[in-house]
């Protein structure tokens, strides 16, 4: 079967600076792969070229045979993208649930009803993705009013109310304490299970990565310096020389084993 | 639209100062006959609703409105409106705005808060096109005093509004019959581009044309009004090599290309035709750069010796220590006509109040003026001379003054585009 | 053509550019500073002119020499300079943490205050200054004689750009102004400096422009016309070059002013149209002009300046409005025919100041232009009925919204590519391009004298009922457009204005949607022009001009963006604020300026959002968000 997800020789370019270089890697439905790497390494720039937010310099990107290299973002959730960012965005004069519902209103094509009230329509759907994070009790309150972690969470019940087949979640967890952080994880990884939806995503806490990850991508000034399971990874010489260190390499041992451990 | 959109001005409220010496000395000037009748005006007075730029053009909004002033002064302390029973004649002054949306507004205020009988003013053309038709819809009587553009009393004529000062046709007429005889041929305008700029060039070639043969306009230049690149367009005249220039610029745009030529030697061995060149308002600016020879439209208030004149400018410099621009005389003349109008109609009725208007002839400090039944507009005239520079003040030489009856629209023209 | 005419018409063009750069490098160094377009940097020009030709000549009766010449005209910027840090101290600096429009609006507040001033000091009269001693001759080049002066400013400009990156990149202060310019974060991290570099960056800007309008004494005569005919310019060069870029604005002032010396040549008419042509053009080619860069987007999600969240009336608030709405028709059977024409005013201002409220309180997109749709219906109107067809009013008020709304379609299609600062110039450049049309292609549009004879038909002639009809439509208008805030459509644009980042990955065309609302606010705004038409009888391209898209900015600003009637309530107070100042005084600006800065620094949200605030902090607050029928299931 083909994947979900087929990303090949993307390169990125900002003036001096290369912010990607021959990235190729490919993601199944079901599968949560993971980006890793130091800051600047080129993984937002990655997540914005696959949902349309940057166009690569060269390379394509086919999502389940469809080829999106370049296409603006609006074409590629259509097809079955959804995002959270770096830095959230939310629609901040609104609503929490206001925020999912205009996902929804843009989902069925309505955003240019001028007959009803935008505050009914599809509520009910929205509450219900809510509840599917954890923030159906805070459904009213304004969406600038919540604290980073619960902003963030809005953002994933936004990215699920299209049905996607690909979650891109660039550092879903910044910003929340430990246990947030682990339970989130499980959150995304359980409903990425379920509705088989692939999920690629970047975290700078080690213990997030390589607890839920099937496989993780090492990326390097714009280069893909190693690729594989976590195990792999975290034996992989090149990996600890440039990046993880003796140290992290032994935070992520734990904290494999404390994901197993918790399942 | 009449000139100097931009120039804006200060509002000096006028002391009301009745003293024995302006009274006389102003008396004297409007050659009044005092004998019979010295008793002031008594009664209620007849209300007239002035409205003028008085914030944005106060340059020549105010000498207007002073010149007004003197004139209602004298005229009650003569015994007021003797065809309405010696009722005083009152002019209620209010700002247009300069726009013709606020100038519509205010007098509507005028006519129904103020109860004016009739309308008066506007100093910029579509002001003064927006209260005439104001005027015609409501059906009261407007005297548009200041506005210049044509379409006043032509296309857009009416039977409610009457014009006072020479129009732009009128102006440019004068010019071209006082530079006719000079046999020049090739000539090159200059105008700032919008609606008096371009009638008054339309208006030149059309007058030229007809008065020599051979007339050709070698270049035409079209600044946006009030932001002349005076350089480049200078140097686009001198280019066309010229033996006539004709100019429609005035106000600080004058001045600008007023220097630039004389530094770029544009104006030598070149004769020089400019509209309202000649009024104080924009002639006294060009100081020590005034150039000389031109020949302009205009009024060298020292000089008139015509009429009573020099008695109007000691009164004026007694009351308001300033000597009078051409506004002033506009507005001194002004109340005159209206006072006399009273007279014939005796009535301040507008369907009286208008026929009395048609053909009525009022002595002024300019001589006797006629309101042409035709196109309802006066024969107020200009003093047609040439520039110069008397010490350090610009003023006038070899003028004299033409009367508008002159050089007024033909007749069977006014007929076709009043459509009458 | 001859060789010398183009290398004379070329110095002529490279002097003119000289000027127009001091002038705009001062206002793009405070642009890139402060954030502020300051609108009373055109004011600065004129005080500069004006001290240089006070200032001047009493200098030269001691010695005619070239050298107090110049020590009279940087005098004059020093004096100008200092009345920027006295701006800056009395006025911006208790409003920079008010929303930017409502900066924009003080400093043209200030404008209006400064007209004034001057007049008073002044006198309306132009004031002719000295030439430079020593530079009245011309130089004889290639046969012709160019002015000595101009030759001197051809040198001008670029001493001051070199002066300027010397400053820039050798003194702190300069290196702190570049970084200002290029992270606005960084400017909140220098706490008390911050102070400082904006007192300095203003004095920096007034002296500039202050100088730009002491060097002009020689050319021009100092007159009170100067300060508006010199910003929309100032504004050009600075877009064109990049808000924030001075070797940008020397680019653009280049560029303008040698496109105009040989421009005029070929379209002797065309400079007004000329310069926001080439704007347009650019800002469509390059959106953050020529040197400009994007906006650093900033770290967290700032609370945009505008409808916060849409509440729904709650009783009181119904009551209220009904009220007003019953009083207001009631006018003709009570008031006189001036209050029913005022009443006609209001209302007409009012749909237009809604239907801009619609794009900047709701949409974010910040148009100064928006007296373009309201004056392209009132011509439309006007122009039907008098022209050959002699169209019937009521056709008319149906051609005119379609009007306004093509032309929206037209100038959108261009404008919603752009964001920010310069999406606000481009709808400024094509309301000046509208209003250069109708100003000056006198044989269709009557030029400024404009059309007369555009009144109501028959049956609505009389004022009073076409009150009634001014109100039906109006009105009608008005609750169609609120109604719409609260549509999908309405939640799409302010969606978009939220974070268009976010908009578009969730499958909204954000520039398609800004662009319907472009349409739906232009063809609301041609009604409210045709309307307005039909009240005075005339049109005229007054109806187009800068002040009046910025009487419309001061209704909705004065009612407050964050509120869907603010806009409603700002129009009545704006008006009747200008109504009562205008019989009572010649300087009825000066008060108009007073009264602008003073809303702004007493209701920075608006009277409406004030009320709202009052209302909150009383307990009572307003409504809460309405509890869906789904929930209470
Ligand atoms: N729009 C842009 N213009 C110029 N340079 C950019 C742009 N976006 C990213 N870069 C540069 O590209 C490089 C990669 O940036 P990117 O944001 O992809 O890194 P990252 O791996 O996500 O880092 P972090 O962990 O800090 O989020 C960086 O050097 C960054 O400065
Ligand atoms: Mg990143």
């Amino acid at each position: 079967m083909a994947p979900l997800l087929s990303v090949s020789g993307l390169e990125k370019r900002f003036g001096g600076v290369t912010a990607g270089k021959n990235v190729t890697f490919s993601l199944d439905a079901g599968e949560m792969l993971a980006i890793i790497g130091p800051n600047g390494a080129g993984k937002s720039t990655t997540f914005n070229m696959v949902g349309g937010q940057l166009k690569p310099d060269a390379g394509s990107i086919v999502l389940a045979g469809v080829d999106i290299t370049g296409k603006p973002p609006r074409e590629v959730w259509r097809l079955g993208v959804g995002r959270t960012f770096q830095i959230a965005q939310t629609f901040v004069s609104m609503s929490v649930v206001e925020n999912v519902q205009m996902a929804l209103i843009s989902h069925h094509h309505q955003t240019r009803a001028v007959t009803s009230a935008a505050t009914h329509l599809h509520r009910e759907a929205a509450l219900a993705f809510l509840a599917r994070v954890g923030m159906a009790e805070m459904a009213d309150r304004p969406v600038n009013e919540l604290a980073y972690g619960d902003v963030k969470r809005v953002e994933l019940a936004i990215a699920l109310a299209s049905e996607p087949k690909l979650l891109l979640m660039d550092e879903p967890t910044a910003g929340m304490a430990p246990k947030e952080r682990t339970a989130l994880m499980q959150l995304t990884s359980d409903i990425a299970r379920a509705h088989g939806i692939g999920v690629l995503f970047t975290e700078h806490d080690m213990d997030s990565v390589f607890g839920h990850a099937d496989r993780i991508l090492v990326l390097v000034r714009g280069e893909i310096i190693a690729a594989g399971t976590p195990d792999d990874v975290r034996s992989n010489q090149r990996v600890k020389q440039v990046y993880l260190g003796e140290a992290g390499a032994q935070a992520a041992l734990k904290a494999r084993r404390q994901a197993v451990g918790a399942h | 639209m009449a000139p100097a959109i931009r120039i804006q001005g200060r509002f000096v409220m006028p002391k009301l100062d009745l003293s024995r010496r302006t009274m006389v000395g102003g008396l004297a000037a409007t050659g009044i006959a005092l004998s019979s009748r010295t008793a002031p005006a008594q009664g209620a007075p007849v209300r007239i609703g002035e409205l003028n730029s008085y914030s944005r053009m106060a340059a020549f909004a105010v000498p207007y409105r002073n010149g007004m002033q003197l004139a209602v002064e004298q005229i009650n302390a003569a015994g007021g409106l003797a065809g309405l029973g010696g009722r005083p004649l009152e002019i209620i002054y209010r700002d247009d705005g300069s726009t013709p949306g606020d100038a519509v507004r205010v007098a509507e205020e005028l006519v129904t808060r103020e109860n004016v009988t009739f309308i008066a003013g506007a100093f910029l053309s579509n002001v003064g096109l927006a209260l005439a038709d104001f005027a015609n819809q409501k059906k009261v009587l407007y005297l548009a005093t200041e506005p210049l553009t044509d379409a006043l009393t032509m296309g857009s004529g009416n039977p409610y509004t009457f014009r006072v000062r020479p129009g732009t046709y009128m102006q440019t007429k004068m010019l071209v019959d006082a530079a006719k005889d000079k046999g020049v041929k090739r000539w090159a305008v200059v105008a700032p581009n919008y609606e008096y700029g371009q009638s008054a060039v339309a208006a030149f070639k059309r007058l030229m044309g007809a008065a020599v043969p051979g007339f050709e306009v070698v270049a035409e230049q079209f600044p946006a009004l009030g932001r002349v690149d005076a350089g480049a367009t200078v140097g686009a005249l001198a280019q066309s090599r010229p033996d006539g220039i004709f100019n429609v610029l005035f106000g600080a745009d004058l001045t600008a290309f007023v220097r630039e030529g004389n530094t770029r030697g544009l104006f030598e061995r070149r004769t020089v035709v400019s509209l309202l060149t000649g009024e104080p308002e924009y002639l006294l600016p060009l100081g020590d750069e005034t150039p000389d020879g031109w020949i302009v439209t205009g009024y060298p208030p020292e000089q008139v010796t015509t009429h009573g004149h020099p008695a109007f400018v000691t009164a004026y410099k007694a009351k308001f220590n300033d000597t009078p621009r051409l506004g002033s005389v506009l507005g001194y003349v002004v109340p005159f006509m209206i006072r006399d109008m009273f007279n014939k109609a005796k009535s301040t009725e507008t369907p009286a109040m208008m026929e009395a208007f048609k053909g009525l002839t009022t002595q002024t400090i300019c001589g006797p003026v006629t309101m042409r039944a035709v196109d309802q507009q006066s024969t107020l005239g200009a003093w047609v001379g040439e520039t110069t520079l008397q010490g350090k003040l610009p003023t006038m030489k070899n003028f004299r003054y033409v009367d508008g009856a002159d050089v007024m629209f033909p007749e069977a023209e006014v007929r076709a585009a009043r459509k009458i | 053509m001859d060789l010398s005419f183009v290398v004379i018409q070329a110095l002529s063009g490279l002097a003119s550019a000289s000027a127009l750069f001091v002038i705009a490098s001062g206002l793009t160094i405070v642009f890139g500073v402060t954030r502020i377009v300051n609108f009373a940097h055109g004011s600065f020009y004129m005080l500069g002119a004006y001290m240089a030709v006070t200032i001047v000549p009493w200098l030269l009766q001691f010695d005619r020499s070239p050298t107090l010449f110049f020590v009279g005209v940087i005098a004059s910027a020093m004096v100008v300079g200092i009345l920027g840090v006295i701006m800056e101290l009395v006025l911006l600096r208790r409003i920079y943490k008010v929303p930017e429009l409502f900066q924009l609006l003080a400093t043209f507040g200030v404008v209006l205050i400064v007209q004034d001033v001057v007049l008073k000091i002044w006198g309306p009269v132009d004031i002719t200054g000295p030439r430079a001693p020593g530079m009245r001759h011309g130089i004889e080049i290639l046969g012709q004689r160019f002015p000595a002066y101009e030759m001197f400013l051809i040198f001008v400009g670029p001493a001051v750009l070199g002066l300027l990156l010397l400053i820039m990149h050798k003194t702190r202060f300069g290196v702190l102004i570049r970084a200002a310019t290029q992270d606005r974060e960084m400017v909140g991290a220098l706490g008390v400096n911050q102070a400082m570099l904006f007192t300095g960056t203003l004095f920096l800007g007034a002296f500039l422009a202050g100088l730009g309008g002491a060097l002009q004494i020689p050319r021009l005569p100092a007159n009170t016309g100067m300060d508006l005919s010199i910003i929309t310019e100032a504004f050009v060069v600075t877009v064109i070059g990049g808000m924030g870029s001075v070797p940008g604005a020397f680019i653009a002032a280049l560029i303008i002013k040698m496109l105009e010396a040989f421009g005029i040549l070929i379209f002797p008419k065309i400079t007004l149209v000329l310069v926001f042509l080439l704007m347009a053009v650019v800002l469509v080619v390059k959106p953050w002009g020529l040197l400009g860069k994007p906006e650093v987007a900033s770290g967290r999600a700032v609370l945009p300046e505008g409808i916060l969240n849409l509440k729904a009336f709650t009783r009181t608030e119904a009551l209220v409005w009904i009220g007003l709405a019953a009083a207001l028709l009631l006018v003709p059977v009570f008031g006189d025919t001036y209050k029913v024409k005022v009443g006609i005013e209001i209302m007409v201002f009012a749909l237009a100041a809604f239907s801009l409220n619609l794009l900047i309180g709701n949409g974010g997109i910040v148009s100064f232009g928006h007296a373009a749709y309201f004056g392209v219906g009132a011509y439309a109107a006007g122009l039907l009925v008098t022209g050959p067809l002699k169209a019937p009013m009521e056709l008319a008020l149906v051609v005119a919204p379609v009007a306004g709304g093509l032309a929206a379609a037209l100038f959108g299609y261009f404008i919603v590519r752009l964001s920010g600062i310069y999406l606000a110039m481009l709808t400024l450049a094509f309301a000046q391009i509208t209003y250069a049309i109708c100003f000056q292609w006198v044989e269709v549009t009557g030029g400024d004298n404009g059309v007369v004879g555009v009144w109501p038909s028959r049956w609505a002639a009389s004022r009073e009922v076409y009150f009634y009809v001014v109100a039906a439509l109006s009105l009608t208008t008005i609750l169609a457009l609120r109604h719409l805030f609260y549509t999908p459509f309405g939640y799409t644009l302010r969606a978009a204005r939220d974070s268009a980042t976010r908009a578009d990955a969730i499958g909204i065309d954000v520039k398609t949607h800004r662009w319907l609302a472009f349409i739906v606010a232009g063809a609301a705004a041609g009604l409210a022009g045709a309307l307005y038409s039909f009240s005075k009888g005339s049109i005229d391209p007054t109806m187009i001009s800068i002040s009046m898209s910025i009487d419309f900015l001061m209704m909705i600003l004065t009612g407050g963006i964050q509120t869907v009637m603010g806009p409603l309530v700002g129009t009545a107070v704006f008006h009747s604020v200008k109504d009562f100042f205008m019989p009572l005084t010649d300087f009825w600006r000066f008060f108009l300026g007073v009264s602008i800065i003073a809303i702004v620094l007493i209701f920075p949200k608006g009277i409406v959002g004030a009320i709202d605030s009052l209302r909150e902090r009383m307990g009572r607050g307003p409504a809460p968000q309405p509890k869906p029928a789904g929930e209470a299931a």
